[in-house]
């Protein structure tokens, strides 16, 4: 039996050869017997008065079986999308969203109308010919204006445009900023992108008419959260319908949250009597699946002539879109919540306003508020060097915590669980060579060439989340993550669990964590998820949470399972429970090692009689996790680029990123989760912005011609190492590190290119960092 | 009006009646079950449906189904044989280089066209040969190390021997 050490093993994932061979099941591969497709009719126009839709012709087209509009699924779906309004304190507007539009449409891309027909092509068609007659209303795109009084609104109904403005104060920030001997200001941009998972998103549902029954495939990261808002809707009891998420091709938070289509087709399908399937287009996707970031902050900081650090101010502007998103409210407290950064501040004072505009919902994408908090810290500090012209590794080290300070406190009273900032920072510049690199850019601005070099050093918030710090802001919700441990009478494990994985290998990591921990052979363990007909309710994968919440209960519930084993062995070994030993798998009394019975030894005896007196059979456990704190992960990343004087094109030459995410479980899946998220964000720091038309709020970037994602040959080589410095909040000492790579890498690459044109005098670049923008930059330096 | 189109799809025959708009990625997931063959853009940009077809790398979504009438099509279904992995997909699984595995299948079939070109790719030439394709969870790195190792492991054992040479000569 091989029983080892499997966790901080390099296992291969157990997910890949369905996924290799194309054998996986995404939700469009999936159909039903009589089966109907969905076309959505979506707004032409981002904000206009709907005066008629005519149905006339579109009803006549070949193989169409009926077409639905607001009028109809009012009759079906009640209320509207759920928002986390509680962290809105001083609430101010937050309009109701019903999933498709009745009298205005208030975003290009909104539902007007949905085709039902029998072949994908028909429905189409068929939705192209949808007649709707509108009458436009004045469009508001800059959400900046859109704050002022008087300003159009983006609902005509609406008293204004604010959604919510909050402070957040942390300390005296009037007698930090008297004690500084500089004080810097600077307008940081954090552009609308999209989160783009290369599966668009698919919805196909089966309502069973007279059984009440509705089953629902959709590809989301969030199946019990997703079911528990149909049942609101749609009034069906929670417990007949059955959300099912197989393969997902990529979330990153743009599919955490109830979606309109999702609503739409289950009401269709209950509406025709037939199975109803809507595949998103690409197209589609980008004008309505949500976008992520779309914020302004202003950043006052003030520090020290020796670089220390005093308070920090940050006014957060969001563009919320026409409806504020799920967690809208939610990413930009993050974003001031984790603002002050791995930073000693005296004091921080923070003020988010979110802003209504007729375009897409903004939502969490990877990371959500902690890239935005990172990228401004970061800039903040790198702001500071420039100005006392220190070297930013110098400012940084000066106002860490050191490693004796743990658990540190911040301004706004997050509480951080473990760190070594210095010592991830000190890592990465040595495997950089950062004083070399430092010889060789004064080398090459002699000879007119620019080279940057660009650190960040962050941390982020993972494991939402404890009840005892969500309470409050979550409406008491305590964000648990739930798991049910069974072990099989001849000693198989299946585990079923309330997170999703939607390529994170969670079969694989949490298999190698039940493996280890009831020492049965990797092989025998079967994880479930995405299924709400056999998984536990769980809050689903986002926010690094998987594992320092999903995968502890789990751990917890293999211990509930040992603990019952261990006075079942000792029953089977005629021993005292407390001289029983539970080692590799094996229970054995002390000091006799080959008097001892198996784990599957002992499942066997679980379902016969003749257990110790008053035990029920079986061998399970269930836990609904709640930790103590979240976790914090940190890390440090160096990105060197040159900039081409002449195109302003920047050049990634090296990139090292050293994390700590605490203990690891699999180092494969770790540095995967790092690669990818570094591409991301090199992705928005570089190439990826979301352009609406200032006049007419049609999305120019509305295809993948418009709009750059990083392909093969514009991501370097990364070069990665860790420090490993355990969670105190977890039993298994682990943090998460789904996000990280996309938190920490924005900043490293933007304080580069900055870096890189310091010589022009350049202070600040706003992101994408493209070529054009740098290009303008340097003229206007060089005038 | 339907057309007839015969094709031979990972050895095996087909014939069916298809509309002439019908797009050969639509044919292949719909008319034939083969769903290891995905969609994800609407201006062949992304390469998820990428097939081989008489041996050539090609974004199914550009061609129609009548297009294909006497070819030969490889798709993603038709790489494994008699149970094995194709060194490709054992490459990308022993480098970890997918994740969400959306990607994976157009990833597989473009850069065994690539090896069938180019034995021995730099790792320029890998990013050169599959540009066309993108990938939002890996980051590209553990595809690189991909398709070297299964160049490594086929030692050049698909491509023709001229091409090879040429390969060589490049």
């Amino acid at each position: 039996m091989a029983v080892t050490t499997m966790i901080g093993a390099r296992i291969h994932r157990r997910e890949d050869p369905k996924l290799v061979t194309g054998h996986g099941s995404y939700v469009d591969d999936l159909r039903q017997v009589g089966m109907l497709y969905m076309s959505v009719v979506r707004s032409a126009q981002a904000h206009a008065r709907i005066k008629s839709i005519d149905i006339t012709d579109a009803g006549k087209a070949p193989g169409v079986v009926a077409i639905y509009t607001a009028r109809d699924f009012k009759t079906m779906i009640s209320g509207g999308l759920p928002v986390t309004e509680s962290l809105i304190a001083d609430k101010k507007y937050v309009p109701n969203q019903f999933p498709i539009a009745e009298t205005e449409v208030v975003y290009f891309g909104e539902p007007v109308a949905v085709v039902l027909a029998s072949e994908r092509y028909q429905a189409a068609d068929a939705a192209e010919q949808v007649q709707v007659d509108y009458e436009p209303l004045p469009v508001v795109v800059d959400f900046e204006k859109a704050m002022q009084k008087g300003s159009d609104k983006a609902h005509s109904d609406g008293p204004d445009n604010i959604a919510w403005d909050v402070k957040f104060p942390g300390g005296d920030i009037e007698a930090a900023f008297k004690e500084a001997d500089v004080v810097v200001k600077e307008r940081i941009l954090q552009q609308r992108v999209f989160p783009l998972s290369m599966e668009p998103r698919v919805v196909m549902a089966n309502y069973v008419p007279f059984g009440n029954q509705l089953t629902l495939w959709t590809s989301t990261q969030v199946p019990h959260f997703v079911r528990i808002f149909l049942c609101f809707g749609l009034g069906i009891p929670e417990s007949q319908i059955r959300v099912i998420s197989p393969d997902v091709g990529g979330g990153f938070g743009s599919k955490l949250r109830p979606y309109p289509e999702e609503y739409l087709a289950a009401a269709a399908s209950k509406l025709s009597g037939s199975p109803v399937k809507w595949v998103e287009t690409r197209t589609e996707n980008l004008q309505a699946t949500t976008h992520g970031r779309g914020h302004i902050f202003d950043i006052e900081v003030a520090a020290k002539r020796d670089g220390t650090l005093l308070g920090l101010k940050v006014t957060n502007l969001s563009d919320n879109g026409a409806y504020v998103g799920v967690f809208g409210a939610l990413q930009s407290a993050l974003s001031l919540f984790l603002a002050p950064g791995c930073y000693k501040w005296k004091a921080f004072d923070g003020r988010t306003v979110g802003i209504l505009s007729n375009k897409m919902s903004t939502d969490p994408y990877r990371g959500a508020g902690r890239p935005e908090a990172a990228h401004l810290v970061e800039r903040a500090v790198d702001l500071v060097a420039h100005e006392l012209k220190m070297d930013p590794a110098d400012v940084r080290r000066k106002n860490f915590p050191t490693e004796k300070e743990f658990p540190f406190t911040n301004p706004l009273g997050m509480v951080y669980d473990s760190g070594n900032y210095a010592k991830t920072l000190d890592k990465a510049m040595q495997i950089v060579g950062y004083q070399e690199l430092r010889r060789r850019q004064a080398e090459l601005r002699k000879q007119g060439r620019y080279l940057g070099i660009g650190l960040s050093t962050y941390v982020e918030i993972c494991g939402v989340g404890p009840s005892a710090a969500t309470d409050h802001v979550s409406g008491s919700i305590s964000l648990v993550e739930s798991s049910i441990v069974r072990v099989h009478p001849t000693g198989s494990v299946t585990v079923a669990v309330g997170t999703h994985s939607h390529g994170q290998g969670h079969d694989t990591t949490f298999s190698q964590i039940v493996a280890d921990t009831l020492g049965v052979p990797y092989e025998s363990v079967q994880i479930n998820h995405g299924d709400t007909s056999d998984t536990p309710f769980g809050y689903g994968t986002y926010g690094s949470r998987s594992l320092p919440v999903g995968g502890i209960s789990i751990y917890k519930s293999c211990q509930k399972v040992v603990d019952k084993a261990k006075k079942i062995a000792a029953h089977m070994l005629e021993a005292a429970e407390a001289d029983v030993v539970f080692d590799q798998g094996r229970f054995h009394v002390k000091g006799s090692p080959d008097r001892a019975k198996t784990m599957g030894e002992v499942a066997f005896r679980a379902h016969q009689t003749g257990l110790p007196d008053g035990m029920e059979e079986g061998l399970e456990a269930v836990t609904y996790f709640d930790p103590p704190n979240f976790t914090w992960p940190f890390g440090a990343h160096i990105c060197v680029v040159e900039v081409d004087p002449e195109t302003g094109a920047v050049d990634i030459q090296k990139y090292v990123a050293v994390d700590d995410c605490g203990n690891v479980i699999n180092p494969m899946i770790v540095d995967g989760q790092i690669h990818g998220g570094v591409a991301q964000a090199i992705g928005q720091a570089l190439f990826e912005e979301v352009v609406y038309a200032e006049d007419t709020g049609q999305l120019r970037t509305g295809t993948l011609l418009d709009y750059s994602i990083p392909g093969i040959g514009e991501i370097p080589d990364l070069e990665l190492d860790r420090t490993i410095t355990p969670s105190p909040t977890n039993d298994l000492g682990v943090k998460g590190v789904g996000e990280a790579g996309t938190i920490a890498a924005s900043a490293a690459v933007i304080n580069a290119v900055v870096d890189a044109l310091s010589p022009l005098g350049i202070k600040h670049v706003d992101m994408p960092a493209s070529p054009d923008r740098l290009w303008k930059m340097m003229q206007e330096a060089r005038k | 009006m339907k057309h007839k189109v015969a094709t031979t799809v990972n050895g095996r025959r087909h014939e069916h009646e298809v509309e002439p708009r019908l797009l050969l990625v639509h044919y292949l997931r719909d008319n034939l079950g083969l769903t290891g063959t995905h969609i994800g853009c609407d201006t062949s940009q992304c390469g998820a449906c990428t097939i081989l077809v008489d041996g050539q790398a090609v974004k199914s979504c550009t061609m129609f189904a009548v297009q294909a009438e006497g070819k030969s099509l490889t798709t993603i279904e038709g790489m494994a044989k008699d149970g094995e992995l194709h060194p490709i997909q054992q490459a990308f699984w022993d480098e970890h280089g997918l994740q969400c595995g959306y990607c994976t299948p157009g990833f597989i079939m473009a850069a065994s066209y690539l090896l069938s070109q180019n034995p021995n790719p730099t790792e320029d030439e890998i990013r050169k040969g599959l540009e066309g394709n993108l990938c939002r969870c890996t980051g590209y790195v553990n595809i690189i190390k991909a398709v070297q190792t299964a160049a490594k492991t086929m030692g050049g054992a698909e491509a023709k021997p001229s091409e090879r040479a040429a390969a060589r000569r490049s």
